[in-house]
Parts: C-alpha cells; sequence; structure tokens
C-alpha cells in the first residue's frame, strides 16, 4: 500500500479515536462534576440513573435531544443557530495538538502549537460573544459583552503566562515541550508562570469565580439563555471539552505532560488532566464569583504585570545561566 | 498573609466536607417521620358518635385564601345541618391550615400525608366520599352538638356547661 494511504487511514483512526473518548470523557465530567459538588455540599448528587447514577450522562442527552430547538423572536437566525457549534468545533480542534502520549500519540505536530491553542481558544469565545448577540435579549447581549472583555483582559495575561515556558524548551511545538520537561516539570521552575497560566486560562474558559458570561443570579444564564434542547447542549459540552483541554495544556506545559514512572503514558496524562480539573470543580465549590470590576483589575493590574516580570526574570536567569 | 490564609481556609473547609457523609434523606427509600401538625391532605373528620362533624357553615369556604374548598348546605329532618356535597380542589390547594383554623366544630382537618401527585389534574379534585374518614382526627372526644346547636340528646338547657332555661314567669317580681 502506498504510505500516504496508510497515513491517512491512521490519522483517521486516531481523530476517530479522539473524538469518541473526548466526547464520552466530556459527558462523563458532568456527572463528576455534579458529584464532587455535591459532595462539597454534603449532598449525594446525580444516583437514580442505574448505580451511583453512572447513566445521567446518557438521559442527559435523551433528555436534550427530544427538547424542542426554539429560535427566539428577532434574532439573527444563522448566527443564532451556528454560535453553539463554534464553541464546540474550536474545543475539540484545540485537542488536535495536545500530545497524549509519546510522539505518535499526537494528532497533528504543529510547530506553532502554543500559537494554535491561543488562536482558537479565542475563536471559542466569539462562539459565546455571537451567541450572545445574536439572540435579540438583553440577558444574552450582556453575557456576550461579558464574555468578549474578559476574553480581550485574559488573553493578554495568558499568553504571557506561557512565553517562559517557550523560552525554557526553546519551541512552540507542544511534543518538544513535554521533552524539554523529561528531567523537571516546568511547575517547579516556573510555579508563578503556573499559578498566571492557571488563573487566566479557567477566567478564559468561563469557571466560577470567572463566570461572568453566565452570572446566573445577575444575568438568568447570560449568553445562552435563549438556547434550548441540544443547542444548549453544545454550549454545555463545549464546556466541558473545554475544561479537559484546559487539563490536558496544564499537564502538558507543567505537570510534564504524559511523562511519569510506572505507570503506562496515557494514563499518567489522563491523572494529570483528572488532576487539573478537579483543582477546577474544586475552585468552584469553594470560591463565590468575583466584582466585576475586580475581576478587570486582577486582570490588567496584577496578572499582566506580574507575567511581564516573569518574562524578564526568566530571560535573565537563561542569559546568566548560558555558557 | 492574612488574606491568604482566609483563602486557604475555605479549601481546606470544602476538601473536609468532600469526604464527609451526605447528610441528604434518600425520599422514595427513606420517609421522615412527619409532625403530627404538619400540613398535607385534608380530611373531613367524625364526632365520637360516627355523625359527620360538618355543619356546612361555609367558614372554610369563605376563608380559603385560593378558594378551593366548595360545598353545598343542606338540613336533616333533626334540624342538624350537613353538606350535601363537599369538594376540595388539591391542584389549588396550597395547604396553608386557615380551613382548620377557622372551622368551628373541628371537622376539616390537615393531615401530614402528603403523596397525592397525579398524571390527571382532575384527579386531584377531592368529592366529600374522598374526603370523609371514620374517625375524629386530632380530637376524638370533641363533639360539636354537646356544647351548641340543635340538641340532639334532650331538651334545651342540656348543652354541657349550658344552664337551665329561665323560667320567665317566675322570675317576676
Amino acid at each position: 500500500m502506498e504510505p500516504w494511504i496508510t497515513g491517512t487511514l491512521l490519522l483517521i483512526i486516531k481523530l476517530l479515536a479522539v473524538l469518541i473518548v473526548l466526547l464520552t470523557l466530556a459527558a462523563y465530567l458532568v456527572w463528576v462534576e455534579r458529584k464532587l459538588l455535591a459532595r462539597i455540599q454534603a449532598r449525594f448528587g446525580p444516583n437514580r440513573a442505574w448505580r451511583f447514577g453512572l447513566l445521567q450522562p446518557l438521559a442527559d442527552v435523551i433528555k436534550l435531544m427530544t427538547k424542542e430547538d426554539t429560535v427566539p423572536e428577532g434574532a439573527d437566525k444563522r448566527i443564532f443557530l451556528l454560535a453553539p457549534g463554534m464553541v464546540g468545533a474550536t474545543a475539540l480542534l484545540i485537542f488536535a495538538v495536545i500530545p497524549f502520549g509519546p510522539v505518535p500519540m499526537v494528532i497533528a505536530d504543529l510547530n506553532v502549537g502554543v500559537l494554535f491553542f491561543l488562536a482558537f481558544s479565542s475563536i471559542g469565545v466569539y462562539g459565546v460573544v455571537l451567541g450572545g448577540w445574536a439572540s435579540n435579549s438583553k440577558y444574552s447581549l450582556l453575557g456576550g459583552v461579558r464574555a468578549a472583555a474578559q476574553m480581550i483582559s485574559y488573553e493578554v495575561s495568558l499568553g504571557l503566562s506561557l512565553v517562559p515556558i517557550v523560552m525554557l524548551a526553546g519551541s512552540f511545538s507542544l511534543v518538544d515541550i513535554v521533552n524539554a520537561q523529561s528531567r523537571l516539570p516546568f511547575i517547579l521552575m516556573q510555579p508563578v508562570s503556573f499559578i498566571l497560566f492557571f488563573v487566566s486560562a479557567a477566567a478564559e474558559i468561563k469557571r466560577i469565580p470567572f463566570d461572568f458570561p453566565e452570572a446566573e443570579n445577575e444575568l438568568v444564564a447570560g449568553y445562552h439563555t435563549e438556547y434550548s434542547g441540544m443547542r444548549f447542549g453544545l454550549f454545555f459540552l463545549g464546556e466541558y471539552i473545554t475544561m479537559i483541554v484546559l487539563g490536558g495544556l496544564v499537564a502538558i506545559f507543567f505537570l510534564g505532560g504524559w511523562r511519569g514512572p510506572v505507570l503506562p503514558p496515557i494514563l499518567w496524562f489522563l491523572l494529570k488532566v483528572f488532576l487539573t480539573v478537579f483543582v477546577l470543580i474544586w475552585f468552584r465549590g469553594t470560591l463565590p464569583r468575583l466584582r466585576y470590576d475586580r475581576l478587570m483589575s486582577i486582570g490588567w493590574k496584577v496578572l499582566i504585570p506580574v507575567s511581564l516580570l516573569n518574562i524578564m526574570a526568566t530571560g535573565a536567569v537563561i542569559l546568566i545561566m548560558k555558557p | 498573609m492574612e488574606w491568604i490564609k482566609g483563602f486557604l481556609k475555605g479549601f481546606a473547609t470544602t476538601l473536609k466536607v468532600l469526604f464527609r457523609k451526605p447528610v441528604t434523606e434518600q425520599y422514595p427509600e427513606y420517609k421522615r417521620p412527619l409532625p403530627a401538625r404538619s400540613r398535607a391532605v385534608i380530611i373531613l373528620t367524625r364526632d365520637p358518635d360516627g355523625e359527620e362533624r360538618c355543619v356546612a357553615c361555609y367558614l372554610c369556604s369563605a376563608v380559603c385564601p385560593v378558594s378551593c374548598i366548595s360545598m353545598q348546605s343542606a338540613e336533616r329532618e333533626d334540624g342538624r345541618r350537613y353538606p350535601r356535597w363537599f369538594r376540595i380542589n388539591f391542584a389549588r390547594c396550597i395547604y396553608c391550615g386557615l380551613c382548620e383554623e377557622a372551622c368551628p366544630t373541628l371537622a376539616i382537618q390537615l393531615t401530614p400525608y402528603f403523596e397525592t401527585s397525579q398524571r390527571d389534574v382532575l384527579k386531584l379534585v377531592y368529592e366529600k366520599e374522598d374526603l370523609l374518614v371514620n374517625h375524629g382526627g386530632k380530637n376524638k372526644e370533641y363533639n360539636f352538638y354537646r356544647y351548641a346547636g340543635v340538641t340532639m340528646v334532650g331538651d334545651k338547657g342540656t348543652h354541657i356547661d349550658e344552664e337551665e332555661p329561665v323560667d320567665l314567669k317566675s322570675n317576676l317580681p
């Protein structure tokens, strides 16, 4: 067989496997989050659908699929219908550059992987902004505007917090970044960068305490107020896929990716992803939403200056250490 | 440093609770015993003689804030009043208990039983035969006609704590 045929087949198999695993993981992440949040509040959480509520994701999907797909009056129909897909699709596309194991276990080892991730995480916010704008509802619009403001503020520190990592690894490729951590994970070398990245990324994916675009007690449900059925489900799914992607990125940039003793690489990777996701859920169970002006001042007055200083310090150390 | 301590304390608390046993009572499997005076489904009780207590005075119907009680009064041959029909629409009832408070004969009472959900809303309209029970509810002994109303056993002045009627003619100066 021609080599390009086998290559394409292998790629399709990898794509399918990743897609199925990722969607299942995202569905079960909803279950995990509900369970953990419930336990944090001394409740049981979902436990009616089969044992421990393990079929809850299936029940949710059936419910969302069978609901009416409504478009509000005066909505910009085409954009309204497209926006949820944008959120889900960009989240899935980011996963293309994430290596979940040693070299063949990555869909596309782009040499600009970090930039690819930054670009697509910004495009994902477009889905939220457009969905909020097209709904023709003041709550949705406010949610969308907040998403845009938040994206602009935190995108900067998200990018800047990754610059020291790229400087240390000497590459934009995520595979090279993992390989550069063969001796020491970057979280030990760049703890400040880790905190900056984690906070900015939590704001980027709209998690509590940065869930302003949703803010149920102010904006009904924010940007997805007017959505129903599976379109709402797509927003929801996108949010959870982004959570997994973020877990993967934290693992790759700071925790040494799939590297680890004894266990196979994939397990290590999943373990690190779950650890990050657990911390995100723990945040949600602990912290209240910030005040809106605090969100902005943390972004512009704390995160960005600190990340700039961090870049300068890293640069200085690299310059001194250079033989 | 104070704020970092406060910040971390919150996380420690939630982590601690995470490993605690949930306090939720799982409803269909475990039914918490309810207090006798908790308010749910309404019943019409009988007095110790086995007669209906309700005298169809319409007070419960008048006081009901959602107007879910309706009835038609009637009179027996011995002069005792009773509702010919009595209807409570539990789809409207808010279980406030005002009817019970208004009732002069302790006929209408609220019970702790609450599992009445139906798929058809009209099945929640209870008629007299659904409401009437064969006991005295919270006060088994009370019999309204022993204290007031038409006398069922003796002549005038035979109610409990009631004095004999005054003989107008012997009372002259």
